[in-house]
């Protein structure tokens, strides 16, 4: 049993169903990879799991330690310990990023925001002061996010693309820093549709179309995606023949997941 | 009371956010109803003051070349629960000089108080005047506050005025400022204001950038809730050229609260340009969603948010 389950998880958002009983476990102090072509449902898994509004009203269960998270708000999930990066962090007007980082942390006070933001590779001397604002770039954005998830010292980390708009310098930064976490038992769920992101992972799960398509390790996963995700031609496909597709398609496939 | 007691009960409504300097190096002015309680003067800064029924009018000099190294406090205001003060200012910051003003205007009491300035404010070429003004106003919003000021900035002049007021209540608040930039001159104006229970604001703010390569900056950042009000005209003129302006107005609306903004842009030469923004609307909820997987509540993330957005 791992630490965090998503326990048989429907959503339908509107008349379109966004995740199909979906099912998997996360160990405690491993990285994990949830790979899929756009429009899979990672994103919206992570947030059925941090349980954002407009995403709790789901079938299944989410489970922590296990304990239901069902009528956990998203506040107190954080305070149990789930933490979310978010893929495009958002800006804050004026807010400055030692009080930002200082407003989740588990011990609050200037040596914690100095740390995290060492941490992340960030100067604390030139970036307390500054508002978490548009004026940061897209590296820096990510790093502040991730340093303000650092000082929370979650159990479990769920990151949003970690890629996304950042240059490879700052990627390799964060990899490093979720390569500490881990080290520290910190559970990191890399939401991705990257190989590079996904080569930091131990454990793979692979989803399509809401599904979960298959799970394992990251050599396995990372074969089948490869040669057979990019580009998708499954999403939006009818569900019995989309289904039958896929089941075909592993069956035929060499490198597909056993 | 006496004076010195007035200028204590001044003071001590506004310790709480830093209180006034008192040494010898400092200038400082306490004016109380219409009674000068306290003042300090430094060198290269004149200030007379005279009483008149319900206030003070004050002629107020900062001497060519004068560049005062510390910020002059003033502080101004009623103790009582009622009354009225008036504030008729004549400033004079002359060529090449230098000042930075903090100003507290405080009504800790207050239930029935009406608080006037009207200000002529010249800030001459090349000279620069700061002007920062914090409201500090009891839980009633009993007051009722109506700055008015006309500047004019000369060639290369610098002003930079800025109004908070983020503790008690507003009650109700008419500022009213007209600026007027000669060439290279530099205007800022912001307004910082948190509108609680019935609370009724209304801004006008204009920058006339009459002198090519004249620059003007107006932004109102607010946070508005219950039943609270605000009216914010931001206008700015461009006649020149190379003139430029932008305006920026943010107001987050909760509950009850009405916002409304006007941003008013005239642009009368091609190579001016002159720009605004407005926000208004309840707290970004991705915002609040971000706050809040950080473990805060929604009440505590709001706070936060609404801190950085008047900071």
């Amino acid at each position: 049993m791992g630490v965090l389950e998503v326990r048989d998880v429907s959503l339908t958002l509107g008349d379109k169903q966004i995740l199909r009983d979906l099912s998997v476990d996360f160990w405690e102090g491993h990285i994990h990879a949830i790979i899929g072509p756009n429009g899979a449902g990672k994103s919206t898994l992570a947030s059925v799991i941090m349980g954002l509004p407009g995403f709790t009203d789901i079938a299944g269960d989410v489970v922590l330690d296990g304990r239901s998270l069902r009528d956990v708000p998203v506040d107190e999930r954080a305070r149990r310990g789930i933490a979310l990066a978010w893929q495009e962090p958002a800006r804050f007007e004026g807010l400055r990023v030692d009080r930002f980082i200082a407003a989740g942390a588990r011990h609050r006070g200037t040596a914690t925001v100095r740390d995290a933001l060492e941490k992340v590779g960030l100067d604390p001397e030139k970036y307390m002061q500054r508002a978490v604002d548009k004026t940061l770039s897209g590296g820096e954005r990510k790093r502040i996010e991730l340093a303000s998830i650092l000082a929370m010292q979650p159990r479990i980390v769920l990151m949003d693309e970690p890629d996304s708009g950042i240059d490879v310098e700052a990627l390799e930064r964060i990899f490093e820093t979720l390569r500490e976490m881990r080290s520290g038992g910190v559970t990191v769920i890399l939401i991705t549709h990257s190989m590079a992101v996904l080569r930091q992972a131990e454990h793979a799960f692979l989803m399509c179309n809401g599904r979960l398509l298959d799970k394992g390790s990251v050599g396995k996963i990372s074969g089948y995606f490869e040669n057979r995700c990019l580009p998708c031609d499954h999403t939006n496909m009818p569900a019995a023949e989309e289904a039958a597709e896929l089941g075909a398609a592993l069956r035929d496939d060499e490198g597909a997941p056993a | 009371m006496s004076a010195v007691d007035l200028a204590r009960g001044l003071l001590d409504s506004v310790a709480e956010f830093g209180g006034h300097a008192a040494g010898d190096d400092t200038a400082h002015l306490e004016v109380h109803g219409n009674k000068v309680v306290g003042a300090h003067l430094v060198p290269g800064l004149e200030i007379e003051t005279q009483e008149i029924e319900d206030g003070i009018e004050a002629r107020i000099v900062v001497e060519r070349g004068a560049r005062l190294a510390k910020p002059v406090h003033m502080c101004f205001g009623l103790l009582p629960q009622a009354g009225m003060q008036h504030i008729v200012m004549d400033v004079e910051v002359r060529e090449g000089s230098s000042a930075n003003v903090l100003a507290h205007c405080t009504f800790p009491n207050a239930v029935d108080v009406t608080h006037a300035m009207d200000a002529e404010i010249r800030v001459e070429p090349g000279a620069e005047y700061r002007y920062f003004e914090r409201h500090v106003h009891g839980p009633d919003g009993g007051v009722l506050v109506v700055p008015k000021a006309k500047v004019h900035l000369g060639e290369g002049a610098r002003f930079r005025t800025e109004f908070e007021l983020l503790k008690g209540r507003v009650g109700a608040m008419d500022i009213d400022y007209e600026v007027t930039c000669e060439a290279h001159a530099v205007l800022e104006m912001i307004a910082r204001l948190i509108g609680r229970g019935a609370d009724s604001i209304v801004i006008h703010e204009t920058g006339h950038l009459v002198g090519e390569y004249a620059r003007a900056v107006l932004q109102s950042h607010m946070a508005l809730r219950d039943t609270a009000r605000a009216e914010v005209f931001n206008t700015i003129t461009a006649a020149a050229p190379y003139a430029r302006g932008h305006v920026d107005c943010k107001e987050i609306v909760q509950e009850q609260a009405v916002a409304r903004a006007v941003p008013i842009v005239e642009v009368r030469h091609p190579k001016a340009h002159v720009t605004h923004e407005a926000a208004i609307g309840s707290v970004d909820s991705r915002q609040l969603q971000t706050i809040m997987s950080r473990g805060l509540t929604e009440d505590d993330a709001v706070e936060l948010i609404i801190e950085g957005l008047l900071s």
